[in-house]
């Protein structure tokens, strides 16, 4: 998977670096902002409140 | 000798007989050495390359093996290179949820509790009568989510301090320290009951644990300051030694709800609270939701107004 993307960014090896950090980071952003807060609360280490 | 060995792995690894080889050693043109060499016998360098020419042997047999299997190998390679990059993908993915846990949701929720301060003092500015009503008892007209008090715990730390929102459903947490909505406000008799994080969100009750008998805990409403104080003997550090027999601390079952009950751990309606309690709630152990870290608090002495004391309570110089 990894190699196939290596192999389709576009330019040279410097150019294929930044395109893949800037990828990486994209990831990690969705991850961070969309994916962990959504799944969050259906995980039960969170629970604080006695019911 | 060095060109010599050369030659001769170069010969072994095209597959040449060895017999052959030894044969034609002294023959060669490329040993600078020749066939007079006194200092390589032949029987020596037999011995010798007989070690090197053996190991090239199976891997070249290997090799042959995996070309002759073709396809499915590769396809068997892929398919295990697939796999340990998912988990190697999968595990990476975990650790961002840690740093997520630990440290991303103390961000954002710090952030969250500035504007919370900010809408509070500027919503307080402009109606100082905003706010709990005091003494209302039952259930309580803020919204959830919204933030009604701070509070502060100087053993803590002199700036601690967060703003308390309303509820205690995982969005209410997330902003501060959720006060629970059938319990007593700030200053009323009965029990005002607070949920925190321990760890990440804020990490606002993360220390709860090292709340000693008599710290304060201040409440700061629209117009009042309320000073509460850890249950138990300040002296000796007995969080027991309280006269109602209500510990300062303890750790509890998650189903414990009895600790919010108006008198703490008393499960009879019918007794009506004399005193106003403090209690706040949050996971325990560290990392775990398997039980319940408690701390209960006494009000000491009424509240202050807080325009008798713009600068807060006596507890909070320190005292």
């Amino acid at each position: 998977m990894y190699t196939w993307i290596w192999r389709k960014l576009p330019g040279g090896r410097s150019a294929k670096l930044a395109s893949a950090l800037l990828l990486i980071a994209a990831v990690s952003a969705v991850l961070l902002f969309v994916v962990f807060p959504w799944i969050e609360p259906s995980l039960p280490f969170n629970d604080i409140t006695v019911e | 000798m060095r060109t010599d060995s050369a030659a001769d792995a170069g010969r072994a690894s095209a597959g040449l007989d060895p017999s052959i080889w030894d044969d034609r050693a002294s023959a060669d043109p490329a040993d600078p050495a020749g066939p007079d060499d006194p200092a390589g016998p032949t029987p020596v360098r037999s011995g010798r390359h007989q070690a090197t020419r053996q190991p090239p042997r199976p891997r070249t047999a290997a090799r042959a093996a995996r070309t002759a299997s073709g396809g499915r190998g590769a396809l068997v390679r892929t398919g295990i290179r697939g796999l340990g990059q998912t988990l190697v993908t999968f595990g990476l993915i975990v650790l961002l949820f840690v740093v997520y846990e630990l440290f991303v949701t103390d961000v954002l929720t710090n952030e969250r509790q500035e504007d919370l301060t900010q809408e509070l003092r500027e919503n307080w500015e402009d109606d100082p009568t905003l706010g709990p009503d005091l003494p209302g008892g039952g259930l309580s007209q803020i919204p959830p989510g919204d933030g009604f008090a701070f509070i502060r715990i100087p053993a803590l730390g002199a700036d601690y301090v967060k703003v308390v929102v309303e509820g205690t459903n995982a969005d209410a947490l997330q902003q501060g320290p959720g006060h629970y909505v059938n319990s007593a406000m700030p200053g009323e008799l009965g029990n005002f009951a607070l949920a925190g994080h321990r760890v990440g969100k804020g990490s606002p009750f993360l220390d709860l644990d090292r709340l000693l008998p008599g710290d304060a805990i201040v409440i700061e409403t629209a117009d009042t300051w309320f000073t509460y104080r850890v249950l138990g003997d300040p002296v000796t550090g007995d969080f027991g030694a309280d006269p109602s027999g209500i510990p300062g601390q303890q750790i509890v079952s998650p189903a414990d709800v009895e600790v919010v009950y108006p008198i703490p751990g008393v499960d009879d309606s019918t007794v009506v609270p004399t005193t106003a309690y403090l209690t706040l709630t949050t996971c325990h152990p560290k990392f775990s939701a398997q039980q319940r870290l408690i701390v209960h608090a006494a009000l000491d002495g009424p509240g202050l107004p807080k325009a008798e004391y713009p600068d807060g309570p006596p507890a909070l110089a320190g005292d």
